[in-house]
């Protein structure tokens, strides 16, 4: 079998626009997603039935879906509503977005939870309010516990951006499917694109073991 | 000080505070004692409202529990708590713990609550500890440490949920000592203890709960020598 590397050199500065794109994408959904997934997280946990179940039904509606569906209903359904000429990368952004909100929200809570009700107790023994409880005592302890999940969910998110391509946001794996259209070819693109995301995802695991050990030294 | 009049407090169908009348004085201290599961601790945390209640009264400071216009963490300001287990915050050193309500809700300069904090260390025997951790204290420290952070917030009464319990043995006195010290310099307490010899020492009256009532109470001579119910009586008995 022959292994055309001049296809490789050729889409290489596409490839590499695309992985910035795949970055970039991700690094959004993971902003957005946890500020998002801050206030749904806290709200999934209110002690009011009410306000807690359209939280629920958000993080539900999120994990229960598959996202190639939900990037499907933003891009053709949501944003087609809202922009005349919907942009695929804002569709990409809002989707991925959307999506890691729901399983950052699951993060904080699980976060929160697994604090000890003695710190909030105390500090609302002091004389401190909810949500000066909850900003000085239990999200500082919280977030510590929440590295190694919320890396888990980067991780998933770089993975998960590829299914980007299908509404056409240039990013790695729509290059990958670019090239193999132009040269019906499978290996050179696809094991390309494949090894990128590998050294991306391995890289960020690495990072994120680092920064693990760093703070539970503390 | 504190009025607590016909306190009754239940989970789902279990009753667990069967209409308690308590009246505390200021500056006087009250230790509760009674079996677990009388009681004891949920009637302590229902003074600061950590429990909500069913029915009743409470009157702290001259604020009405119930009312729903008094502000809560106003009431708890001038109400400290020392838990069982500490609770201590374990992202900050020492320092920090004592300081943090200070600052945050009495609002005052770090330099002033950094001064009350080092003023309340050297009175629970811990000067030398400021700026470490929480998990690098034994049991006891950490209890006096709590103890320290409770009153920098300068409160007029003070709770106790069994501050001993959790403690090795050898440790439990250096705990006492300090909340002796506080009942001598004319603070309110209300103790949740299983120490007899605290409670005939340093309280001015012994309350005896069992199964959501409180049985007896009095002074802790009246007590303990000479109890008058058998419920009183038979628990002595097992514990003394």
């Amino acid at each position: 079998m022959d292994f055309r590397f001049d296809i490789i050199a050729e889409y290489a500065p596409f490839f590499l626009k695309g992985v910035l794109l795949t970055i970039g994408l991700s690094i959004i959904a993971i902003i957005v997603g946890s500020i998002l997934g801050l206030v749904i997280g806290l709200g999934k946990i209110s002690s009011k039935q009410l306000v807690r179940l359209p939280f629920e039904w958000y993080i539900n509606f999120f994990r229960g879906t598959p996202l190639f569906v939900q990037i499907l209903l933003v891009h053709f359904g949501l944003m087609p509503m809202l922009f005349p000429q919907p942009n695929p990368i804002i569709s990409a952004s809002v989707s991925l977005s959307l999506n890691a909100a729901a399983y950052i929200a699951e993060i904080f809570r699980a976060g929160i939870q697994s604090i000890d009700r003695g710190q909030m107790e105390a500090a609302r023994s002091l004389g401190m309010t909810h949500v000066q409880a909850m900003s000085y005592i239990i999200l500082p302890q919280a977030l510590k516990r929440m590295i190694p999940p919320f890396g888990n969910e980067f991780i998933v998110l770089i993975k998960d951006s590829s299914l980007a391509a299908i509404i056409a946001a240039p990013e790695l794996m729509y290059w990958g499917r670019a090239a193999q259209g132009q040269y019906y070819r499978v290996w050179e693109p696809y094991l390309t694109v494949a090894l990128i995301y590998l050294v991306l995802t391995l890289s960020l695991s690495k990072l994120l073991h680092y920064l693990e050990r760093r703070y539970s030294a503390k | 000080m504190i009025k607590v009049t016909n306190l009754k407090k239940s989970y789902g169908d279990l009753e667990v505070l069967k209409g308690l009348d308590v009246h505390i004085k200021e500056r006087e201290v009250v230790v509760v004692i009674g079996p677990s599961g009388s009681g004891k601790s949920t009637f302590l945390r229902c003074l600061n409202l950590l429990e909500d209640f069913n029915e009743g009264e409470v009157i702290i400071d001259g604020f009405n529990l119930k009312d729903k216009n008094i502000d809560i963490n106003k009431v708890r300001e001038e109400v400290g708590m020392v838990f069982q287990r500490f609770n201590l915050f374990p992202h900050m050193t020492v320092l920090d713990n004592i300081t943090l309500a200070p600052v945050k809700v009495r609002k005052w300069s770090m330099e002033k609550a950094k001064q009350k904090a080092l003023e309340l260390l050297v009175k629970v025997g811990l000067q030398d500890k400021a700026h470490v951790y929480p998990d690098s204290l034994s049991g006891g420290q950490a209890q006096r440490v709590a103890i320290a952070r409770a009153l920098a917030m300068e409160p007029k009464v003070m709770l106790f949920d069994e501050p001993t319990s959790a403690l090795d043995p050898e440790m439990v006195g250096e705990v006492l000592a300090v909340m002796k010290q506080l009942a001598q310099e004319g603070m309110t307490m209300v103790v949740v203890t299983h120490e007899m010899g605290f409670a005939r020492e340093v309280g001015d009256r012994v309350i005896f709960m069992d199964g959501g009532y409180i049985i007896e109470e009095g002074k802790p001579s009246e007590i303990f020598d000479n109890p008058k119910h058998e419920r009183t009586k038979s628990f002595l008995s097992k514990v003394l």
